[in-house]
């Protein structure tokens, strides 16, 4: 329940927080909302003697909808859920954070500690691969920019480097239809199953369609075959049942307390499947 | 008389007696976080413990290391086994006539087993201490697996009773057998298997999970050495029985101890027993001359309190072609952990368990248990259990689904078929009880017409066509229960707990200006007593319930009784609290007759006065009668108005309930949604409507939790799979539906105002309904009994066994 | 371990503390402050038994560490009541037995109070999807919904009365 010491650091501005990373290296932990990081810190199973808190730093914040839409990493799940542009331009945002822990947890957590902390089960990466995000990192040798489709290497493991801290993610406006399907034990859990889905149709036909998956690998799985799959086609049964062959072909979960394999393989390929029917149709009603 | 006199309805409306919903008096203070929990008391110098625990299930303690530990600032003591043996506390006993260690003693028997108790000027430096103590284990073999713990050359896990062949209940025919139970006749139910046109078997098993109650359990003991008195606040459910334990484990006099049980934040039967939490901060405050706190996490109480369940029983039951049951047979491996702390009166070591004939009419019946240890936590009887009677009900109602569909029979109409007739009560079971009251048919009728049962059997059997046509992926079940339950233990000459007979009390004292306080010896954790009970004494001594203060708690003030759980308030004290308030009214009685100068007789009780026989006109109020009592010189009796009542009931109650549970499930995913539940319930005379309405939504609550998620698992090295709420399901809002509530009313006959106690029904029926619902969704594809938790994996892997994934 | 000197307003009124930076909000409420009605029920911030309001959000005190706290504006339950007594929440919650036990109570009206504000006539479903982050064991969350539901009913009315 106790969290171990440390001492605690809030800078002003990025540049100051890049400084004090930099400083104390692996000794020191950023923190955002907190609400990944505080309940390891509770159950002891991190320790370190440097916290950097970024809530003080104003340029992680703010949401910019145009043709790119630009979130600042302390964004918050709450400020996602209720932002009225985003709303409009990119709705599976909005639906995949409404399904994230309970409204607690999400006016604390931000988008930028669930992507940036590398845990399988949160939800984000999955939905930023699909929209075919960019992460913007900053560190002491200045700004580069990661795909979120290149970001993930393991569980806890990333692209960003000890002393980079992952300030915004950007992705251009979403085409046609997308859905978030979410399949848990409860609210407040993690995914026993999520599809991220994109798709635009013209004509009856899917023109481009994005997959991801989130809780089935040790990391968020793009599945490229999948999409592809859906491409060209009327979204029938033929070209769906291809996509949830090509997606069941990316993903390698483990058993838990959730299920073992074969469940988790099952209900991955039903949850596909409405979220592909579900973007599907947003596609054919205009509604992104 | 005038229109300005109030008519007799508003002068029993204004009592808020029995029967009325009656707004609760302990919420002025909950709503406005005002409360009094343990863990809310600080007092000056006070300390803070906490023990490390051992991470292996199964392991001897080679080395204990706290020198890194005392060295860090802030930390006062570190207690071990070493430093409690010369007190004798280093072992404590159970309620069941076993020991248990307070601290590893050369060896630990459960992952999170207490191994040392850290004292520190406050909680984080407890935490910090806790990570530098150094302790050596040696792993052993873990036996988590009741059935291979009996078998020939398994580990022996109790080896501090290895050599003894004889238990605190009888004959040990193993190093980890515990007991042998027996009830009904075993020839006779053999015989009657042996010949039955039907004969149903199965193994059910309910499994282990946890009351888990919001609050953990804690403790603030508080050793005064100057006027040499103890006093601990806690989390007792049971605070005289703590104080008499506490003075025979410490040496302590009884009359210089004092327990307070303050606001508890929910108990379910986990905060009954002794933990070793409670007798380290007792020690822990005598050595240290300063007020020692312990309050457990959430994973400490998972891990290491009473846990509940985890019963496999084999059942066979007979009957005839047409549905008469003839005989049944249980046989139950009951899987106690490393200790047998089982929260039973000490007479009933499964506890009972033999209520299993439920609510039928079975002549010829026989129930086995075989308790064995494992490298569990210790417990089993917790939860809303009323001591085993969960089990028992589970089992039943489970039989009686499989027989119904080895018949080819509806299990309504093979439950109705024998059901005890009103005619037979009070019942004697086959396996000895004396069932007070019924009229199960007229409970199961309104039932069965309220959801209209036949409608949705023709639902479900439509949707069963169109699943087979392929027009759906969901199946409907309907989950049917009647359950029988057994409570308001009970009757001294057979029922006690650690030799505590188990009555319980009511004192009452009249003031002058007419309003009273009673005390009681039971103890609330949320069933809003001090509302409930004062609306019991309104109805008796006819001053309003607004005007009674209700008090338990405090050992120093309140009459010894045997505390809250089981349902046993109401049944006993709530008798004792009815007999005291006439044993008020009597000497009332007296004083209003001498006050209007006519005999004693020829007064009469109406509602809150006594009036003349034949004028009356002439009468006098309560509220003239309590200053009479302070105020007049009364030939022949004493100043005041007080009584007290110490009631032993001649029997335990028997509260009834027919519940119906309708789900769709989606066989895709496992997913399950309750679309209705109907819950009826008797608990005879009810006293609060509102109250019993929350009982039963809070148990049908715990039910839903039990039967569709939650559990504590181990794996095979005895590490705790659900030891967090992430992994131990407690629903939210959201998985939780709305339940309709309905009720009859069959009066106890033995009890002073038929009342028989409601707090644990919801949960002894629902679990069975959900989980019939579960098993009833594939009757139709053969399933005749999978395990619970149906969570949404084991029920994705029930459909995929019976090939529905095509 | 040095404390950092800690400036909150809690209920309306400016308090000032020493803690650690690691001490958990709810610690230094409960402990430091001696505001006891927020509750601690788990260690992995599931229960919500210590939710509070702060910032005009409602967080679960167990997970922001003191630090992050300063300068912040927190309500807890013992806020809510005004000075012609109980706010109307607290009132249906006695009103409608939303409460047995007690000991999520707190946490529990302290949530239902940031929800009517985000949605001040919300359906049953938004009640149940708002409230989803705090646990009770007693109640089984019909009645603490219909309080809910009754508290932003009367809400409306004393709204519509005093337009």
């Amino acid at each position: 329940m106790i969290p171990p010491a440390f001492d605690y650091h809030r800078p002003a501005d990025l540049p100051a927080a890049v400084a004090l990373l930099s400083e104390h290296g692996e000794d020191a932990r950023l923190i955002a909302g907190g609400h990944s990081l505080i309940p390891m810190m509770k159950l002891r199973m991190t320790a370190f003697g440097h916290l950097i808190d970024l809530q003080g730093v104003a340029a992680l914040r703010g949401i910019e909808v145009g043709a790119t839409v630009r979130i600042g990493a302390m964004t918050t799940q709450h400020e996602i859920l209720t932002h009225a542009g985003l709303a409009e331009a990119a709705p599976i945002l909005a639906e995949a954070a409404r399904q994230i822990a309970d409204p607690q947890v999400r006016y604390m957590g931000t988008l930028g500690g669930n992507v940036a902390n590398g845990d399988p089960g949160n939800d984000m990466p999955g939905l930023m691969q699909c929209l075919d995000a960019t992460y913007h990192l900053a560190g002491p040798d200045g700004e580069r920019t990661v795909a979120a489709r290149a970001f993930y290497e393991a569980a806890y493991v990333t692209a960003r480097a000890e002393d980079e801290i992952l300030t915004a993610v950007s992705f251009a406006r979403p085409a046609g239809g997308g859905a978030y399907e979410k399949q848990k034990r409860k609210i407040g859990d993690y995914a026993t199953a999520a599809a991220a889905v994109q798709i635009a149709m013209e004509g009856g036909r899917v023109t481009a369609a994005s997959v991801a998956m989130t809780n089935l690998s040790d990391v968020p799985v793009w599945s490229e075959a999948a999409g592809a799959a859906l491409v060209g086609s009327a979204c029938d049964e033929e070209a769906v049942a291809a996509a949830v062959a090509a997606m069941l072909a990316d993903i390698d979960p483990a058993s838990d307390n959730r299920g073992p394999v074969e469940f988790k393989r099952h209900v991955a390929g039903v949850i596909l499947r409405r979220a592909i029917a579900r973007a599907a149709d947003r596609a054919e009603g205009g509604q992104a | 008389m005038n229109d300005l006199t109030p008519s007799r309805e508003e002068r029993t409306a204004n009592l808020k007696g029995l029967g009325c919903a009656r707004k609760r008096v302990e919420d002025a203070r909950f709503t406005q976080g005002k409360g009094n929990y343990v863990d809310d008391i600080k007092l000056p110098g006070m300390l803070f413990g906490d023990f490390v625990r051992s991470p292996y299930a199964h392991a001897r303690v080679i080395s204990i290391n706290a020198e890194a530990a005392l060295a860090l600032p802030g930390v006062i003591a570190v207690l071990t086994a070493k430093d409690l043996e010369p007190l004798g506390l280093h072992w404590m006993p159970t309620l069941a006539g076993d020991r248990q260690m307070v601290l590893a003693d050369g060896k630990v028997l459960f992952q999170g087993q207490e191994v040392a108790f850290v004292v520190a000027e406050n909680r984080y430096v407890a935490a910090d201490a806790i990570e530098l103590i150094e302790v050596e284990y040696e792993e052993l073999p873990v036996v988590t697996d009741p059935f291979k713990a009996l078998e020939d050359g398994a580990t022996v896990l109790r080896e501090d009773i290895a050599d003894k062949l004889e238990g605190a209940h009888g004959p040990r025919r193993h190093p980890n057998h515990i007991f042998r139970w027996e009830a009904g006749d075993e020839a006779a139910t053999e015989a009657v298997l042996a010949e039955a046109e039907v004969v149903a078997e199965e193994t059910v098993y309910y499994h282990r999970t946890h009351p888990c109650p919001l609050e953990t359990c804690g403790c603030v003991a508080s050793m005064d050495k100057i006027n040499g008195k103890l006093t601990v606040w806690g989390t007792f459910q049971a605070p005289h029985v703590v104080r008499t334990v506490a003075s025979l484990l410490s040496g302590i006099a009884e009359h210089n101890i004092r327990v307070v049980s303050p606001d508890i934040g929910g108990g379910f039967g986990n905060k009954v027993g002794v933990y070793p939490g409670y007798v380290c901060a007792i020690v822990a405050s005598i050595v240290t001359a300063r007020p020692v706190k312990w309050i457990e996490d959430r994973m400490d109480n998972l891990m290491a309190t009473a846990f509940a369940r985890d019963y496999w029983m084999k059942g066979r039951i007979a009957a005839t072609k047409d549905g008469r049951i003839t005989g049944l047979w249980c046989h139950t491996t009951a899987d106690h952990g490393a200790f047998d702390a089982c929260a039973d009166p000490t007479k009933f070591p499964a506890g009972f368990f033999h209520i299993c004939t439920g609510s039928y009419d079975i002549p010829v019946a026989w129930v086995g248990v075989d308790g064995v240890y494992t490298n569990k936590a210790p417990g089993g009887v917790a939860y809303r259990c009323s001591f085993r009677v969960t089990e028992a009900a589970y089992f039943i109602e489970r039989m009686i689904e499989v027989l119904a569909m080895k018949l080819g029979m509806d299990s309504a109409e093979l439950r109705a078929k024998n059901f005890i007739r009103k005619e037979q009560f009070p019942y004697t079971s086959a396996l000895g009880w004396e069932y007070d009251s019924g009229d199960y048919h007229t409970a199961w009728d309104k039932a069965l017409k309220a959801v209209d049962y036949e409608g949705l059997r023709r639902e479900q059997a439509e949707r069963l066509e169109a699943f087979r046509r392929g027009e759906t992926r969901t199946l409907m079940g309907i989950g049917l229960t009647f359950f029988t339950e057994i409570v308001g233990a009970g009757p001294v000459k057979n029922c006690d707990i650690l030799g505590m007979g188990m009555f319980d009390s009511c004192e009452i004292r009249i003031h002058p200006t007419g309003s009273a306080i009673a005390r009681l010896g039971t103890i609330s954790q949320g069933q809003g007593h001090a509302t409930t009970f004062a609306q019991i004494l309104a109805s008796e001594i006819g001053i309003p319930a607004d005007d009674i203060t209700v008090e338990e708690g405090d050992t120093d003030t309140a009459p010894y009784g045997l505390g809250t759980y089981g349902s046993r308030s109401t049944p006993v004290a709530g008798a004792a609290t009815a007999l005291a308030g006439r044993k008020i009214r009597a000497k009332a009685q007296m004083i209003a007759a001498w006050l209007l100068e006519v005999h004693d007789d020829d007064v009469e009780w109406d509602i809150d006065r006594f009036a003349v026989k034949g004028a009356p006109e002439r009468f006098k109020t309560m509220k003239e009668i309590a200053f009479a009592a302070y105020n007049q010189a009364i030939p022949g009796l004493e100043p005041g108005l007080e009584a007290v009542s110490y009631y032993d009931p001649p029997n335990m109650t028997y509260p009834f309930g027919a519940y119906v549970c309708v789900m769709d499930i989606d066989v895709d995913t496992g997913t399950a949604d309750i679309r209705q539940f109907y819950a009826l319930d008797d608990c005879g005379t009810r006293i609060n409507p509102m109250v019993i309405e929350g009982q039963v939504h809070g148990g049908l609550t715990e039910a839903l939790a039990i039967a569709m998620g939650q559990e504590i698992a181990y794996d095979e090295m005895g590490n705790v799979k659900t030891g967090t709420l992430m992994d131990f399901f407690l629903p939210t809002a959201w998985e939780t539906p709305n339940y309709v509530t309905d009720w009859t009313e069959t009066p106890s006959p033995h009890h002073p105002i038929g009342a028989k106690g409601v707090g644990e029904s919801p949960n002894v029926g629902g679990v069975p309904a959900f989980s019939n619902a579960v098993h009833d969704a594939f009757r139709a594809f053969g399933l005749t009994q999978t395990h619970m938790p149906h969570d949404h994996w084991r029920i994705w892997q029930t459909a995929n066994r019976l090939g529905l994934h095509g | 371990m040095s404390k950092m000197h800690l400036k909150l307003t809690v209920n309306g009124q400016a308090v000032e503390t020493l803690a650690e930076p690691r001490e958990l909000l709810i610690h230094v409420l409960r402990e430091r402050l001696d505001i006891t009605g927020p509750h601690i029920g788990c260690e992995t911030s599931h229960c919500g038994a210590c939710t509070v309001d702060m910032d005009g959000k409602s967080v679960k005190a167990c997970t922001v560490f003191a630090a992050q706290a300063q300068g912040a504006e927190i309500t807890t339950v013992e806020g809510l009541a005004g000075p012609d007594g109980m706010h109307v929440l607290q009132q249906m919650f006695r009103e409608h037995h939303g409460l047995q036990c007690g000991y999520c109570t707190p946490g529990m009206i302290t949530r239902a109070w940031r929800l009517l504000q985000e949605t001040p006539r919300p359906t049953e479903e938004e009640v149940r999807h708002g409230m989803a982050g705090n646990l009770c064991r007693c109640t089984g969350y019909q009645n603490i919904v219909k309080a809910i539901l009754a508290a932003s009913d009367a809400m409306a009315a004393q709204k519509e009365a005093a337009e």
